[in-house]
């Protein structure tokens, strides 16, 4: 087995009375789709939060690349390789397309304490962004403002500025979340592509799309990690049946 | 001409309108003493406006302690006039430096905070730079310090002369604005434009803001040092006055007049406040009783400023004349 590009080890988080996350020990592989799923208000987002390093957590360690990360701010973070997409859609509104991911590449491409050459005109930076835009299948709405972009392809946008950011890991936190059944069907499309190349941590609430991604998944019930397992292995558990998933769910 | 050279024209084009029009105002009939001296005053104040606008607008930062780096140029003017120093070699690179240092240190700390606790620490040092110089006795405390001379340059009295004083603070009002646009729309001024709208996002791909924004608060304070220096020598005259929170309210609202999307608004709202202010006070006694409720009405009605109000205009235009919309469709 390969060493693990992400590793979780008792990670635990209250807030107050309220557990929210609980003793979570779990590994994503490189080249691997690892998701969580969990009922709502199971904790998959305060987890997320920890790992990309928006909130600390109360005990526990996170190792990332071999690395201890769990003191690393979440900009640093980043800057090792951990990307991360937002549930609500986090975009600047007032760049075009190309600059929102032409940021991310910036952000990877050597000082940005350069005051007077425009940034607009560099070549560099903007041909890696269209790169990512293509992958995307963004590329014709390149010069478009953000703000006017449809939600499922501000989802898109998204997912271009984290592979702009040429990372290891990709925390992807509902990627679908809002998306049509076309723009579903051309997301789990990008995400199958993208699993040869970085290692990617899912939740999310399509369950189809999960079991047709996952390579293993974890069940996250009340801040818990009840179980991890493969597909079929999560389709099989009792507990996860009665826990969470519907029997319309599993057929 | 190319296209996009064209593009930069046109979205400057009222920018460059006012800076021409400075240009030629002197011999346009604008040409004595006390024309001179007031629109000297207007690009000085509107050269502190650019640089404000810089963080306002450019960097989401609202400062309302902004005057307090004019002080300190202005004041370094004084210190060493009192000291027997005139040589601009030394005074300006010197004014510019402290003016720079304070912004450097007071926004390492006022930069931790964010929205309205911003607005009130920099009022904060804004006020203990004022009460600062009221103590200063030496320099005359509150009653203020009359400069003897003008700095020198090289031993030459350039800046005695009116009108190449009004084209020194011409072409440093320009410098400054081309300055500033340059710097927004570099790697730099991106990474400030992106923190503005979305802090969250420009974290998420690895910038924390806060180095480029103290930067940028260091290099509009230098700029406001400029500015306080050379009022300094078109008033011959300094006093606390000069870093009260008033002024630096008064430079927030001619950025805000002006339009804060464009750093060449703070141009046009610096003149139009100085050229208002001093029209109204002929005509009208009260006059800040009609001064008030104009600049309300510009805020409800020209939200984009002077520089949008060309646009708007032409957009209202259009609405009202369906035949023409019509025909461009």
């Amino acid at each position: 087995m390969p060493d693990p590009l992400l590793e979780l080890h008792g990670l635990s988080k209250n807030f107050g009375a309220l557990t929210v996350t609980s003793d979570v020990s779990l590994t994503v592989l490189p080249g691997e789709i690892h998701a969580i799923i969990g009922p709502n208000g199971a904790g998959k987002t305060t987890l997320i939060h920890q790992i990309s390093g928006t909130l600390r957590p109360d005990r526990g360690t996170i190792r990332f690349a071999g690395q201890d990360v769990t003191a690393l701010p979440f900009e640093r973070r980043a800057r090792l390789g951990l990307a991360r997409s937002f549930q609500i859609t986090s975009i600047v509104p007032g760049f075009t397309a190309l600059e929102n991911v032409a940021l991310a590449v910036q952000a990877r491409s050597g000082s940005s304490f350069r005051f007077l050459r425009p940034v607009a005109g560099e070549a560099a930076l903007n041909d890696e962004a269209r790169a990512a835009l293509d992958i995307v299948g963004l590329g014709r709405v390149a010069d478009r403002t953000a703000a006017a972009l449809s939600h499922g392809e501000k989802r898109q946008l998204e997912l271009a500025i984290a592979i702009a950011m040429n990372p290891r890991l990709l925390l992807l936190d509902e990627p679908l979340a809002g998306a049509g059944p076309e723009e579903t069907e051309r997301l789990i499309g990008i995400l199958r592509e993208l699993r040869s190349r970085y290692g990617i941590l899912l939740v999310e609430h399509d369950m189809q799309a999960v079991f047709a991604l996952a390579d293993r998944i974890s069940v996250l019930v009340y801040g818990r990690v009840i179980v991890t397992g493969t597909v079929d292995e999560i389709r099989g558990h009792p507990e996860v049946r009665t826990a969470y998933l519907g029997e319309d769910a599993l057929a | 001409m190319t296209a996009p050279f064209r593009k930069t024209l046109r979205k400057h084009a009222l920018a460059l309108a006012t800076l021409l029009a400075l240009a030629a105002a002197p011999f346009l009939g604008f040409g004595d003493g006390f024309a001179l001296s007031l629109l000297a005053r207007a690009m000085i104040l509107g050269m502190a406006a650019v640089s404000l606008s810089l963080l306002v607008g450019g960097a989401g930062l609202v400062s309302l302690g902004h005057a307090a780096t004019m002080g300190i140029g202005a004041y370094a003017v004084v210190a060493f006039d009192a000291a027997g120093v005139s040589e601009g070699l030394i005074v300006f690179p010197a004014a510019i430096a402290a003016a720079a240092a304070y912004a450097l240190v007071t926004g390492a700390v006022s930069l931790r905070t964010s929205g309205v606790h911003f607005i009130m620490i920099t009022l904060a040092f804004g006020q203990m730079a004022f009460f600062t110089t009221s103590s200063f006795s030496s320099l005359g405390g509150d009653d203020g310090y009359t400069l003897y001379a003008r700095t020198e340059w090289l031993g030459s009295r350039i800046l005695d002369n009116r009108l190449s004083f009004h084209f020194l603070c011409l072409g440093l009002l320009a410098l400054v604005w081309v300055g500033g646009t340059l710097l927004l729309g570099s790697r730099f001024g991106r990474v400030l434009r992106a923190a503005r709208e979305n802090p969250q996002r420009a974290l998420a791909v690895g910038f924390q803001p806060y180095p480029y924004r103290l930067v940028a608060y260091a290099m509009a304070g230098a700029v406001g040092g400029l500015s306080g220096a050379l009022l300094a020598n078109a008033t011959e005259f300094v006093s606390p006055a000069l870093l009260s929170w008033t002024r630096s309210g008064e430079l927030l609202f001619m950025v805000i007049l002006g339009g804060v999307g464009q750093l060449g608004g703070a141009i046009l709202g610096a003149l139009a406040i100085v050229l208002l202010e001093e029209t109204l006070s002929h005509l009208l006694v009260y006059w800040r009783l009609v001064f008030g409720p104009l600049l309300v009405l510009s805020v409800l009605f020209l939200p984009d400023g002077l520089v949008g109000a060309p646009l708007r205009l032409r957009a209202a235009f259009r609405f009202a004349s369906p035949k023409r919309r019509n025909a461009d469709a």
